[in-house]
């Protein structure tokens, strides 16, 4: 590639432990972990917005925990410029990746207002500014924002939600990181906010030059907002691609269910369903072969093991499903 | 100009009709100790047998006791013994146990594993027989009672704090603080201690009164507070010899111990409203 990727995630996974019941330990069962994370590789451009969807349980926020630092992979490395992104200390590496949480009821401090909230993380980070100057800083970050700089001396409970993910996004640019990850930043509040988030996240991108790993469920809103979307399931990417080619043509069976799911304004238009039977199947212990196997309509013997591997079907479209590799399958020169 | 939070806190106060109440009775308690014994002419350890068992009156509000002591007198010299007493008792475990608590929750692993069996462990003693095996092995004195206090009572802040640790870690400012780089000493006081500590507050206006109780019983065993020192509960071992011929000897610092209660569990409740976040 021409443009250096500023994130390489390589073959990470992420393992939790399950606690054992006492009649268990006893019983001498073997310890159970559920597989958040199956060998995830991705990268990440300077300036893109990386969209990564799937329905709960698919482990989309244990990779962005993952790159924030909440959460230590296992298995395979992050890599920040080429540098492992363990080695760099934490308060450097908060410096460069910040998060944007889901819950904006929780993830403020109820007991600091707005002023406190934004002036310690300058106080921390940069010890060399004075009061004046932090507080010069503050008003600016919330005027980014959106927010007037006369609110600043109230507590987290005298906002809406919207204008708390707000706060929350000044919070994490205060420190100018490279790197936003926003885990489901809209999808705790009321549609008509959920844009005005949506549009700030985008011009401050667009301004700031940041790149954005935006974790959502909600299809439209991803497509909107994403260069390139990563679509996972059960702890594993299945389809990557530009944003356009992975709506206009999905390959997968699994992106396939999820974009025929996305709900048409139009009775006339009937979606050509693609039928999805079952549940996800249980984390704890995963499908030998395609994760997907279980649920897939067009589920084969070859499907059932091993795990398929990466089919690059042109132009940044990998695709994890042995039909894609087959020649029966329309493959684009 | 005041501060929108000042605001609030003002019109969150002057609806908190409990904490008005337990304020001012605690205004009053803190008068009554203070300022009153000064005012009033008696000496709490004057012995007059000429003026035995004088029942309350104009001269002596409360009555006289057996060795012609002021009652009034006594209640108040008490009341700052005994609070003293409570003070210490209650406040070094707050300090302590919370600290345990803050700590042992915020890291987890086997630190909290380790602390909360030896809270366990504690736990499962009963509180009395522990205070008086303590003060009954090292010999009754104010400083052995503080020890005999602070050993036991420390679990219970530990206890109460660590429950809101590990609920309050789950929340995602403190992760948030987690990934804004923050040292975890500045997460623990910052970000985790002022949304934990409110009902360690609450509880510690609760074990004000069951301190109270606990110094007081002790006094009246005898493996407490010594004579002649004034304390409610030896006041009131003093006076039950004779409760049917001098009942104020002993009612007296009784109805201080209750009104020492009230005062309290209205601050209790009044501080649970007042300390808790909205939204």
């Amino acid at each position: 590639m021409l443009i250096e990727p500023l994130l390489e995630i390589r073959d990470v996974s992420k393992t939790f432990p399950q606690p054992r019941t006492l009649l268990e330990v006893l019983a001498r069962q073997p310890k159970r972990t559920l597989h958040a994370l199956r060998g995830v590789s991705l990268m990440l451009r300077p300036g893109e917005t990386l969209g990564i969807v799937g329905e709960s349980g698919c482990g989309k926020s244990t990779l962005g925990r993952c790159l924030a630092g909440l959460h230590t992979p296992e298995g395979g490395e992050i890599l920040w410029r080429r540098q492992p992104l363990s080695d760099i200390r934490r308060a450097d590496r908060s410096r460069r990746i910040q998060m944007v949480f889901q819950d904006p009821y929780s993830s403020l401090n109820p007991r600091m207002t707005i002023a406190q909230m934004l002036d310690e993380v300058l106080f921390v980070h940069a010890p060399s500014m004075s009061s004046a100057e932090r507080r010069d800083r503050t008003d600016s970050l919330l005027q980014m924002v959106g927010l007037s700089p006369g609110l600043k001396n109230r507590l987290p409970h005298a906002f809406s939600g919207g204008q708390r993910q707000r706060i929350s996004i000044a919070r994490a640019l205060a420190l100018e990181p490279e790197v936003l990850v926003a885990d489901e930043p809209v999808s705790a509040l009321d549609v008509s906010v959920q844009a005005q988030i949506i549009n700030l996240l985008e011009s401050l991108r667009e301004k700031l030059g940041i790149s954005i790993i935006f974790i959502a469920h909600d299809l439209n809103v991803v497509r909107h907002i994403s260069h390139r979307v990563a679509v996972m399931y059960l702890g594993q990417i299945v389809e990557t691609a530009a944003t356009e080619t992975l709506f206009g043509n999905p390959q997968h069976p699994y992106t396939q269910a999820l974009l025929s799911a996305i709900p048409v304004p139009d009775p006339d238009i009937r979606s050509l369903q693609v039928g999805v039977q079952g549940e996800l199947p249980d984390p704890l212990s995963p499908p030998p072969g395609c994760g997907f196997s279980t649920r897939c309509p067009f589920v084969m013997d070859k499907c059932e093991k091993p795990i398929p591997e990466f089919f690059d079907s042109g132009g940044e479209h990998h695709v994890r499903c042995i039909r894609a590799h087959s020649s029966t399958f329309s493959v684009p020169a | 100009m005041i501060s929108p939070v000042a605001r609030e806190r003002w019109i969150k106060f002057s609806r908190n009709l409990n904490l008005q109440l337990g304020l001012f009775m605690l205004g009053l308690l803190v008068f009554a100790i203070f300022v009153f014994p000064v005012l009033i002419a008696h000496d709490p350890l004057a012995v007059d047998f000429d003026s035995a068992l004088i029942p309350p009156g104009a001269d002596h509000w409360f009555g006289t006791d057996d060795l012609g002591r002021d009652v009034l007198a006594r209640v108040a010299a008490a009341g700052l013994v005994d609070l003293q007493v409570v003070t210490v008792c209650v406040f070094v475990p707050f300090v302590i146990g919370s600290t345990i608590g803050l700590v042992s929750g915020y890291i987890g692993g086997v630190v909290d594993t380790l602390l909360m069996r030896l809270v366990d462990i504690l736990w499962a003693f009963p509180f009395y027989v522990l205070v008086i095996s303590i003060v009954g092995a090292l010999g009754p004195s104010v400083g052995n009672m503080y020890l005999a206090f602070s050993m036991v009572v420390w679990i219970s802040f530990a206890r109460i704090v660590r429950g809101e640790v590990l609920l309050a870690k789950r929340q995602e400012y403190v992760q948030a603080a987690q990934v804004l780089g923050f040292s975890h000493i500045r997460i623990m006081a910052r970000h985790v201690l002022p949304n934990v500590i409110t009902p360690a507050i609450v509880f510690m206006m609760a074990d004000v009164v069951l301190t109270i109780l606990g110094v007081t019983s002790l006094g009246f065993l005898g493996l407490g507070i010594q004579p002649p020192t004034p304390e409610w509960g030896v006041m009131i071992a003093e006076g039950r010899n004779f409760i049917l011929d001098g009942w104020w000897v002993s009612l007296f610092p009784g109805l201080a111990i209750v009104y020492v209660g009230i005062t309290f569990t209205l601050l209790g409740d009044g501080l649970d409203d007042f300390l808790r976040p909205k939204g």
